[in-house]
């Protein structure tokens, strides 16, 4: 199954998150998202939203200027 | 059998009153959920996200932070585009600056509302003290949020609810007035005292107010903004670039803006398909955009005007890089102004 990719290059925080909220909101538990972001601020929001929404972050990583999460949809 | 708990939205800035707010009902076995608004002026993380000098410090979302140490669900609304007509129009008038304190308290209650309709929520609470703040949070805006917001009485004010009228969660018993507060005035005191007594620690304490509006200089360059487009318009974009670097505006539809450090030039450069840009090439120096329609005799200036914030401020000439939305670009050799040469009007 590949990871559904959420976009969020050139968006500052909170937007981000609300791409991903968003995203998530459309989405059965287990499925994969993937967060392409370019504030790493992202970095700090994204986990601290899956954290009080009940998601779960798979991995999170930082390459040339681009900060991605994946995480994984828990139950709503 | 067990009684099902009252649920109910709280609205969540991020700030100290709105964290103590919902504290009060989960406290009294409410369950509760936080709303949070993004309207795009928001103090909210990214100015610290722009600027590198903040870098070390942690870049947390004070909203998704507190609703964390709550331990409840955080609901971010994008409200970008409804909100501009509450800053265009705001029927109560603005506060000291271009901030529309009360028609935008009305409006995020209603919004809150309206999501515990849909959501099956039972009524709404917020942090809102009596005399707190001088335009939105007085005796007698309080009903008016309630009643123009359509919540009436299913708006909860817990840390200043003894000083008004009993509201639909009291009367219904899915709190108990008397554990709720009597706060009022602008003292700070109660609240700390009471997140003392709560054990939250290290919470954030906004001066002015939730957002950009509130700040007198943020305020000026929106209002030359509107000027300049002869009408109140603006975009996500424009007002995220008012947060950013020195704007200067030499003449009506011309205005220059300049990265103060290496972040703010990352986050400029995104915008260099949008607008014509410039950055020396002989010196280090900033980056800066130009918006408006100019002439070349502009963009001189403008090259003239970023060379005096490069490291070739004191050369008799500075190489500058102009850069067109499309990509192609073209040098120019220019004398860096002195700072005698740039009048005080032009500062936004
Ligand atoms: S400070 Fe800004 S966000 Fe807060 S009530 Fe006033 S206008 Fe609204």
């Amino acid at each position: 199954m590949s990871n559904i990719i959420v976009d969020a290059r050139g968006l500052l925080c909170p937007m981000p998150v609300i791409r991903v909220q968003d995203c998530v909101s459309t989405l059965d538990a287990g499925e994969l998202v993937e967060a392409v972001c370019s504030d790493p601020g992202a970095l700090n929001d994204i986990p601290a939203w899956c954290r009080i929404n009940g998601h779960r972050v798979v991995r999170t990583q930082e390459k040339d200027d681009e900060y991605i999460v994946v995480l994984e949809v828990g139950e709503l | 059998m067990t009684i099902p708990k009252a649920k109910a939205v709280a609205l969540i800035s991020g700030g100290l009153d709105s964290l103590l707010a919902a504290h009060v009902a989960i406290e009294q076995g409410v369950h509760v959920e936080g709303i949070n608004f993004f309207t795009g002026f928001c103090v909210e993380g990214h100015t610290h996200a722009i600027r590198k000098q903040d870098r070390s410090k942690p870049k947390r979302n004070n909203a998704l932070w507190v609703a964390e140490q709550l331990g409840i669900k955080l609901h971010i609304i994008d409200i970008i585009e409804e909100y501009k007509a509450v800053v265009f129009n705001p029927r109560y008038g603005y506060g000291a600056n271009l901030n529309p304190c009360l028609d935008c308290k009305i409006f995020m209650v209603r919004k809150a509302h309206e999501w515990c309709l849909k959501q099956g929520f039972d009524f709404i609470v917020t942090g809102e003290v009596i005399g707190q703040r001088p335009m939105s949070q007085r005796k007698d805006t309080m009903p008016v949020v309630s009643r123009q917001s359509g919540a009436e009485d299913r708006l909860l004010r817990p840390l200043c609810a003894k000083n008004l009228p009993p509201t639909l969660p009291e009367r219904e018993g899915w709190v108990d007035r008397e554990k709720l507060y009597d706060f009022s005035g602008r003292s700070r005191k109660p609240q700390m005292a009471l997140a003392a007594r709560f054990g939250f620690k290290d919470y954030a304490q906004p001066a002015g107010g939730c957002c950009f509006l509130t700040d007198a200089q943020y305020s000026s360059k929106l209002a030359d903004l509107w000027r300049s487009r002869g009408e109140k318009r603006y975009e996500l974009d424009d007002i995220m670039l008012l947060k950013v670097g020195r704007h200067f505006r030499p003449k009506p539809g011309f205005k220059v803006i300049v990265a103060r450090e290496e972040g703010e030039g990352k986050f400029l450069q995104g915008y260099r398909k949008q607008f014509l840009s410039l950055s020396t090439t002989s010196h280090p120096g900033p980056l800066a955009l130009i918006d408006g329609e100019v002439e070349p005799a502009d963009i001189e200036l403008a090259a003239r005007l970023i060379s005096r914030y490069s490291k070739g401020r004191n050369e008799e000439k500075v190489e500058v890089e102009v850069r067109q939305p499309d990509g192609s670009s073209h040098q120019l050799r220019v004398q860096p102004l002195a700072p005698s040469d740039i009048p005080e009007a032009w500062h936004l």
